[in-house]
């Protein structure tokens, strides 16, 4: 049966062909059935490869055909099915499922064929990251790279009328390049010194390779997960791609694209485990990347704008349990990630749709009334990834956490740190939202009303998962062996468990740790909604000192602006106006000039005078001759020179 | 017979169109153009004894009119010019330039000339074959090109001419080296490895292919000309015409000079490279559509000329398919272009904008092409540049680094280009275009389902060129 694994990535590319194809012609219920099902197939498939996977606990590789073949190495199209990939099938199809069912409400307004278009790129999004989840070898992880980043692009310039939105998904595919680069880098590398880039020959010869050369092929493909994933510093293309209409941020954030650095590096875990340098600076990024998002969330005021800083601060985490040897627990945190995350943008968005397009929370308010389902399906994803117990976050982060206490007790207490910045900035946006009372303006012709049953159906789902999502990962001091989760990818993560000894945490300080930051997680979350939820909260007021600078995102963008694009584009004009033009260029002409000037010059030897003929023929013979008893030596001459 | 057959078929037809009148030399070309691309494909599946071709011509000089296929890097070149002018002639049926019998007649005869050039065997013969494919074109650009075409046609003749003149005198010299005189292919590579031929040579060929590529800093004629030339001799002139350089260098020049080859690779590569970056930092900067992607080519022939020089087994293969994908891709660029400028006559990208709400057809076309400019996975130009530079890597990991760079920027120019053609408002100059003429989108179409079948199943043309890496590095 698992033969099928084709068939997962086809369908979503059949989605895009027919959507994309027959965009002029097809009715927008056609669309979203035709795109919805493709994404629904390739999830009943996936369901079957998993529990084929599950059942055997083994996996397996399927070569379509030989993708590039050539003296020194050979690259196949080929799928490997095995624990992380058939559990990363299941998530990107099941959410992008779900995702796919809202947009065909979200996106009603569109036109036929701009919603068309819309869900060609959807599908051709989800067939992207399948590539990439599915490929036996780097090579084809990098199709589905790249592929996402195409599609990101195309999605966040949906609206391709508006040039700030033109800009926003230039810049995403740009910053994905940069880490891109470094990801083929990576693979150029890996070929040079091994000879191939299949995962299964190239995890067990890697042991053969110097110290140096891992750690240059780990940084490499970190690189590239710093672009795709959002970390510092090529993070800040993920903010901006909330141009893109709603749904295709859910799908960025959850289910696609951001998740990719992390499933590489779970994927390349032996590399990272025989790279202890690479592996920590994996660590210290993820970590600085969780603080720096945490503290710029605390005051941003469009709702996606807060949603985006907490995705790139949630991938900090992920990063840092990654850094810090906790692999099961990242792949953890990108399950209930996915759940709580999908849930709260979809959600963000049933309130956009239902005010209109309106996306700052300074002018919503008291929303739980009028939208009841999205009201308490949002709130319960505000406390998944706030982290209270037993919600599914708690338990991921909770792993990671314990997991960076073993490894530094004080990187732990700096994340912790993050962590209450999450459950504040998190009850803030809630607060705002859906507590105290409505500051924005009320139009009678159009009045609030909650989503239709295609937007909240999903929710619901969502929400359940948000809330029980955690419980295939139940940590060893509540119960022995609970841990499903990572009793299912065992096998991927084995090779690197047995090269390094993790330290356990004993059960009275892990039980203190979860009780003070459950406490602290509670506290934070009081806070935020009696700042917050009040019936006459000041939200007028200018930020002002660090506030100023957390609300412009520490200048982070001007920085850029003005150390590395402004700099280039004078270095462009320079070489435009001055090298090309007057050197380059001038220097050719030059030489034109120079000839004709020399014609010029040379005419005047033909003067009529048969004396200076004379001399010349005189002084031409004795040229030639030298010449003709001397070439051998001449021709040396020439020879030295060049 | 078959290469005989391909370079007779466009002269004997680009003379009899110099005679023709009216509109009947349009089908007149297109047919001929047809015919030679089906012999071309033939070529692709025929014996070998169908693809040499030799007669006595100058028997005095010792100069035979020696023509052969002899590999895949033959069959794919000629494949490529026969397949370029069906797509030039269909798509810029509309043009002004196309309204005269004058100028199908010259562009037959680039085809033949064209031909020559990768098919010769013997080394006068080949330079012969140089310059007829320029003098057409010469003349092409001056009666039909642009405002300042005859003083940017007389610079790039010179240049290029200067360049051939010099390989003239390279093959009059190596020809005297050999101990029994002689322009043959086969001969003066079976010499090279003698060690007779001096290194003042090798700068006399590599100079002339250097100007033709052309390689960084040589390369100041190509935006002008490909500005200032009618885009249907600016397609043949990139998507076929700079692949003279790069085929002799690789036909002609590595045998020949196997041990210079090696001891100034790295000055060739050097400039390669930075001819990459400088090249993609300027077209950066450009507003005029056709320069911008004029030294976006310059940039990736730069990779193609470092490969070559530098390259693996792997690499060279993967130059030899990039040289035919490059020009596929580049010729539909150029078709967008002009398709662009036909209708709203201008080819500044500042006064275009919102085509994709006027013109989605041409639009998405123009995003295929994009893409496959960019090197995206799953397009064609991927395979080739990722063997290219995974060749590169090996040479020196910092200049593949540096080289690498471009990518990032060729993001940076080309989707540049796309926001401001397609994405934004209409206004007043765009709101009237409409979408392409059939004609166009038929090119076009057929193009990009090249771009994605040759870029998911690439090794159909990797095998090809097989026994030509496998000659090359043989010799060496």
């Amino acid at each position: 049966m698992s033969q099928l694994v084709f068939l997962v990535p086809l369908f979503p590319l059949i989605g895009f062909l027919i959507t994309g194809l027959g965009r002029n012609y097809l009715s927008k219920t056609a669309t979203g059935y035709i795109a919805s099902g493709s994404i629904l197939g390739a999830f009943i498939v996936s369901c079957l490869l998993f529990s084929q996977v599950y059942g055997s606990g083994s996996g397996q590789v399927f070569t379509l055909f030989h993708f590039i073949q050539t003296e020194g190495f050979s690259i196949p199209f080929a799928f490997q099915v095995d624990q992380l990939s058939s559990l990363f099938l299941l998530i990107i199809t099941g959410i992008g499922f779900l995702i796919h069912v809202y947009s065909t409400s979200y996106m009603h307004e569109e036109d036929a064929h701009h919603f068309a278009r819309f869900f060609a790129y959807m599908n051709l999004f989800v067939f992207s990251m399948l590539l990439l989840v599915l490929g036996a070898n780097y090579v084809i992880m990098f199709i589905g790279w790249e592929g996402v980043g195409l599609c990101s692009y195309l999605l966040i310039g949906y609206w391709f009328k508006n040039g700030d939105y033109n800009y926003a998904a230039k810049k995403a595919f740009i910053m994905n390049r940069i880490g891109d680069l470094g990801f083929l880098l990576a693979v150029f590398w890996m070929l040079a010194k091994l000879g191939t880039a299949t995962y299964g020959e190239v995890f067990s010869q890697v042991a053969t390779l110097s110290t140096f050369d891992i750690t240059a092929i780990t940084m490499l493909l970190f690189v590239g997960a710093m672009g795709k994933s959002a970390q510092i510093p090529l993070y800040t293309w993920l903010p901006d791609a909330m141009a893109g209409p709603t749904p295709v941020s859910a799908l960025i954030h959850a289910a696609t694209m951001v998740t990719a650095g992390i499933y590489m590096i779970a994927r390349s875990n032996v590399l990272y485990t025989l790279a202890p340098f690479s592996q920590g600076f994996v660590a210290m990024i993820g970590l600085a990347t969780a603080i720096f998002a945490a503290t710029i969330a605390l005051r941003q005021n469009d709702i996606k704008k807060v949603l985006a800083y907490s995705t790139v601060s949630q991938l900090g985490y992920m990063f840092l349990g990654l850094g810090v040897g906790a692999y099961t627990g990242a792949v953890f945190h990108v399950m209930t990630h996915a759940f709580f995350k999908a849930l709260l943008f979809l959600g963000a968005g049933s309130v956009i749709h239902a005010l209109h397009h309106e996306q700052d929370i300074r002018k919503m308010g008291g929303l739980k009334k009028q939208l009841p389902i999205t009201h308490i399906t949002f709130l319960l994803g505000c406390i998944a990834i706030a982290g209270i117990p037993p919600f599914s976050g708690f338990f991921s982060k909770d792993e990671i956490l314990m997991a960076t206490y073993a490894h530094q007790p004080w990187m732990y207490f700096i994340a912790m740190g993050g962590a209450l910045m999450t459950a504040f900035y998190m009850f803030r946006l809630y607060s705002l939202t859906f507590l105290g009372s409505y500051r924005g303006h009320t139009d009678a012709a159009h009045p609030i009303h909650e989503s239709p049953l295609s937007m909240t159906f999903p929710l619901m789902v969502l929400a359940v998962l948000s809330v029980v999502g955690g419980f295939i990962g139940i940590p060893a001091v509540f119960a022995e062996n609970a841990h499903w989760l990572e009793h299912f990818l065992a096998p991927v993560f084995q090779p690197s468990n047995e090269l390094v000894q993790h330290t356990h945490l004993d059960h009275a300080t892990e039980y203190l740790l979860m009780g003070i930051s459950t406490v602290l997680v509670l506290i934070m979350i009081l806070l935020a909604v009696k700042l917050f939820g009040k019936d006459d909260v000041d939200v007028k007021k200018d930020d002002t000192g660090i506030k100023k600078w957390m609300a412009n995102k520490w200048y982070i963008d001007e920085l850029y602006q003005a150390v590395i694009i402004q700099p280039l584009h004078i270095f462009s004009v320079l070489l435009k106006n001055l090298v090309e033009k007057n050197i380059i260029d001038g220097a050719v002409n030059g030489v034109g000039r120079l000839v004709h000037y020399g014609a010029r010059q040379f005419r005047l030897i033909q003067s009529g005078q048969v004396g200076n003929y004379l001399l010349f023929m005189i002084l031409s013979i004795v040229v030639f001759i030298l010449i003709w008893f001397n070439d051998a030596t001449i021709l040396r001459a020439l020879n030295n020179i060049f | 017979m078959i290469p005989v057959l391909l370079i007779t078929l466009p002269i004997f037809s680009g003379l009899m169109a110099f005679f023709m009148k009216g509109q009947s030399v349009k089908s007149w070309a297109l047919l001929s153009s047809f015919a030679v691309l089906g012999i071309s494909i033939w070529s692709l599946f025929s014996d070998a004894n169908l693809l040499s071709y030799s007669q006595a011509w100058l028997p005095s000089l010792g100069s035979r009119f020696d023509l052969t296929m002899q590999d895949g890097l033959s069959k794919l070149m000629c494949l490529l010019t026969a397949l370029s002018f069906p797509l030039v002639l269909i798509s810029t049926q509309q043009n002004s330039s196309n309204q005269s019998p004058h100028f199908f007649a010259l562009m037959l005869l680039t085809q033949a000339g064209l031909m020559g050039v990768f098919l010769a065997a013997d080394a006068l013969l080949f330079y012969f074959f140089w310059e007829l494919a320029l003098i057409p074109v010469y003349f092409l650009c001056s009666i039909w090109g642009g405002e300042k075409r005859i003083a940017v046609t007389f610079k790039f003749f010179i240049y290029t001419f200067v360049g051939s003149i010099l390989m003239l005198v390279g093959i009059l010299s190596l020809y005297y080296m050999q101990d029994t005189p002689s322009f043959a292919w086969s001969s003066l590579t079976a010499n090279a490895s003698k060690g007779i031929y001096p290194n003042w040579a090798f700068w006399l060929f590599f100079l002339a292919f250097a100007i033709k590529m052309p390689i960084f800093p040589l390369h100041t004629w190509q935006p002008d000309a490909y500005e200032q030339s009618p885009t249907p001799v600016t397609m043949i002139l990139s998507g076929v015409m700079v692949k003279m350089g790069l085929f002799a260098a690789i036909r002609w020049l590595l045998p020949l000079f196997p041990k210079a080859t090696e001891q100034f690779a790295w000055v060739i590569v050097c400039c390669s490279v930075i001819g990459m970056i400088y090249a993609s930092l300027l077209a950066i900067r450009q507003d005029d559509i056709k320069r911008l992607i004029a030294y976006s080519s310059i940039a990736h022939i730069g990779l193609m000329s470092a490969v070559i020089f530098s390259g693996n087994a792997s690499g060279m293969g993967g130059v030899m398919i990039q040289m035919f994908h490059h020009g596929v891709n580049v010729i539909g660029l150029w078709i967008v272009a002009n398709a662009i400028e036909q209708k709203l006559g201008t080819r500044s990208l500042s006064e275009m904008g919102g085509l994709a709400q006027k013109a989605p057809t041409l639009s998405i076309l123009l995003v295929v092409m994009s893409l496959a400019n960019v090197a995206l996975p799953l397009t064609n130009a991927f395979v080739g540049e990722f063997l290219m530079f995974n060749s590169l890597f090996k040479y020196n990991v910092w200049l593949t680094a540096v080289a690498g760079i471009s990518i990032i920027l060729a993001a940076v120019y080309t989707l540049n280009m796309v926001q401001k053609v397609i994405y934004g408002e209409v206004n007043s100059l765009t709101e009237k275009a409409t979408d392409t003429p059939f004609n166009v989108n038929f090119s076009l179409v057929l193009i990009a389902i090249l771009i994605v079948v040759m870029g998911v199943y690439p090794q159909p043309l990797l095998d090809l060129t097989k026994d030509a890496v496998t000659q090359l590095f043989a010799q060496q």
